[in-house]
């Protein structure tokens, strides 16, 4: 887990002058947008939907600590066990204490970005254990000792060239001058790189996108068919999520199942949707012996009752970034923490506290896209104003910007005055800018004219023409 | 204990208590009921439209689908499909009764393995518990004579699924499987073969799971 989000400015501009990234966002970023519209479109009943997936998620944080009592029962009456987790730390020692008791040497994950949350991996290779992330995106990730850049498309930042580039450094065994003549041909010795994997890890380790209380299930979502291999074949299998993954019946997953790909890739289900329910049953053929939960909280419970309760329901689908101008432009890696765009600028806060992601709210355009395609209906652009208040609050807000709002503030709250001086401004700048038509310097401005003109204003205010107009009529 | 001060923190957040047992009542009956929500219009369809549908879904998330008029016909069809692949004449089949009961000797060329799917298994034959008609999905169940494997290691994963199989929603698989008892250690709802869009957002087929799913759907008796 990578935390910089302090230097969020400084690393928006070093994202901005990266040419490898602006082609990665500019061919990714039209597409998504795009496969969710037409997805949508084939629904009549997905913003209904919407609502109804809100909703569920509403009532299932409202009964959070029954349900998830419930949950960790029905588990225990399937075999499995339940590890409960107040922080990373926690989440991280449970993992440590089944890997070891299962004598493991070799870890396979499916993506989890809880376990990015947590920084599992880092541990787990600490304590003597080799984690292998299976999904394409990660395990080109872990290769190039990256953080994922996006929650549902970790290598989004990548080009062809990156993964040629890493395979060949990496797959040593392999001639080095081996042609790759498609992308299939990357995909093709990644799947028998990590075939052997599969086949010899002893423990597997898998987030979860929903936990069932009535059957005490957990849900998981993929295209490549990892997740599924990295459960199936290791003798334990460990499930690494948080506590606001629980749903109350099968019912309520199928109708969040059908918004969440939708709103993720546009695809109007994911290739493989597996319900796991305990380890190895009765006659069964295969599957893991052992089945665990590890149930982490660091911080998610202490969002109930306040601002911040509505982010409980999100459903990590990515619509939020994928929609969002900000990202659009920087990518993930400029916000410093494990959940990039709107959702992790509102997330982030929370996890690390305000002190040290107070740039996040503010990496905003507050254009409102973000909540207009959540699934669930989270008021991101609200929550992250919760934030910017909070900010403010505490001071951590820097003095120029403190300095300027109050002068701000000092005009806005004397509407006579404001009028004045907006009016001489406009009337000023457009008298000395009537020759150019704009300005390429303005004082307390020189950030804003580095990267373009102002324009030089033609006429009056909209006060001044309102006014106006209102005599006439 | 951990357990307890999470449960007490969200309770303190909620500004309340455990709740009384009149309201556990009330989760636990809404449970236990498990009430549809909307479920989509676009599968309600009568058989024929059913199959239609699940058809046309699963062929344009790239699987193939066979029309078959009777079980008898499953081994001269898997035959046909492995020499179109040119794939070798192997399989392993999920030792499920109405597959262990297909007349192989007619096909006395292909080399059958019931059993579960190990590295070197290119390909294998499956048994659907039933097909979604709404996205094209296929529910695959854990048990003694569906192991999850055969879902997943071979390259090319065919599957038998009976035409009278393919219902509207997922919510009506679930209801035949609640009918069956308690829920099996795995559920896989399958929709198309395994893909990966991780190489600058491309889709490719053939990630971890199958390169090829292909369906053959029966019409006659089980």
């Amino acid at each position: 887990m990578l935390e910089t989000s302090g230097a969020f400015k400084e690393n928006a501009a070093g994202a901005m002058a990266d040419v490898g990234l602006q082609k990665a966002l500019a061919r990714a970023k039209p597409q998504f947008a795009k496969k969710r519209q037409a997805a949508v479109d084939k629904l009549p009943e997905f913003e209904a939907l919407r609502e109804v997936a809100k909703n569920i998620k509403n009532h299932a944080i409202q009964h959070l600590d029954y349900y998830l009592e419930t949950y960790a029962t029905a588990v225990e009456r399937s075999g499995g066990h339940v590890h409960w987790c107040s922080t990373a730390e926690d989440a991280r020692a449970a993992v440590l204490r089944i890997c070891r008791e299962a004598g493991a040497r070799t870890v396979t994950k499916g993506k989890s970005m809880v376990t990015e949350e947590i920084a599992l991996n880092d541990y787990l290779e600490a304590n003597g254990i080799t984690p292998v992330e299976t999904d394409l995106g990660e395990y080109i990730l872990q290769l190039r000792h990256e953080p994922p850049s996006h929650i549902i498309g970790p290598a989004f930042h990548l080009n062809r060239e990156d993964w040629e580039e890493t395979f060949r450094k990496s797959h040593t065994d392999l001639p080095i001058d081996r042609i790759f003549h498609e992308r299939r041909d990357i995909l093709t010795e990644a799947r028998a790189k990590l075939r052997e994997k599969f086949l010899t890890a002893d423990v597997g380790i898998t987030g979860a996108n929903f936990l069932i209380a009535e059957t005490g299930s957990s849900v998981i979502v993929t295209n490549e068919g990892n997740g599924d291999l990295t459960q199936t074949l290791p003798r334990v299998h460990i499930v690494v999520t948080g506590i606001e993954k629980v749903v109350p019946t099968i019912e309520d997953t199928l109708a969040l199942l059908r918004v969440l790909a939708r709103s993720a890739t546009g695809q109007d289900m994911s290739v493989y949707t597996t319900f796991s329910t305990g380890g190895r049953q009765a006659g069964d053929l295969d599957g893991p012996q052992e089945y665990h939960v590890v149930l982490l909280d660091n911080g998610r419970s202490g969002m109930v009752g306040t601002d911040f309760q509505d982010m409980l329901r999100c459903i990590r689908c990515a619509a939020c970034m994928n929609h969002c101008p900000v990202y659009g432009a920087v990518g993930g890696h400029a916000y410093g923490s494990t959940y990039p765009g709107p959702m992790g600028a509102v997330l982030t806060p929370m996890l690390v506290g305000i002190e040290n992601a107070g740039q996040l709210p503010n990496a905003s355009t507050f254009c409102g896209k973000c909540e207009s395609v959540c699934p669930v209906k989270i008021p991101l652009p609200n929550l992250m104003r919760h934030w910017r208040e909070r900010e403010f609050e505490r001071h951590l807000t820097p003095t120029g910007m403190r300095y300027g709002l109050g002068v701000w503030a000092f005009f806005a709250k004397r509407p006579a005055l404001y009028r004045l001086a907006t009016r001489a401004a406009a009337l000023g700048l457009g008298f000395f800018g009537r020759k150019r038509g704009g300005f390429t310097k303005l004082p307390l401005a020189g950030g804003w004219t580095a990267g373009r003109d102002f324009p030089a204003p033609e006429g009056d205010t909209f006060f001044a023409q309102y006014a106006a107009r209102g005599k006439k009529e | 204990m951990t357990k307890e001060a999470i449960l007490e923190s969200i309770r303190r957040g909620l500004k309340r208590t455990k709740l009384p047992l009149d309201q556990q009542a009330m989760l636990a009956g809404r449970t236990a009921a498990h009430p549809r929500h909307i479920v989509p219009a676009r599968g309600q369809l009568d058989l024929a439209g059913r199959v239609a549908l699940f058809t046309e879904y699963v062929q344009r998330e790239f699987g193939t689908v066979d029309h078959l008029a009777s079980l008898n016909d499953v081994p001269e069809a898997v035959a046909r499909y492995l020499a179109l692949q040119n794939l070798p004449p192997a399989l392993v089949v999920s030792p499920h009764p109405a597959l262990q009961n297909l007349p192989f000797g007619t096909k006395p060329m292909l080399d059958i393995r019931f059993g579960v799917s190990g590295p070197g298994d290119a390909v294998s034959l499956q048994h659907a518990f039933a097909g979604i008609a709404e996205t094209g999905t296929l529910m695959l169940p854990s048990g003694p004579t569906r192991p999850t494997s055969n879902n997943l290691l071979p390259d090319n994963a065919l599957v038998v699924l009976m035409a009278e199989r393919i219902i509207a929603s997922y919510e009506d698989a679930f209801d035949w499987l609640r009918e069956t008892g308690g829920m099996p250690r795995n559920i896989m709802l399958v929709t198309g073969p395994s893909r990966s869009a991780d190489i600058e957002q491309t889709l490719e087929l053939g990630a971890h799971g199958p390169r090829r799913l292909h369906i053959m759907i029966v019409d006659g008796p089980e």
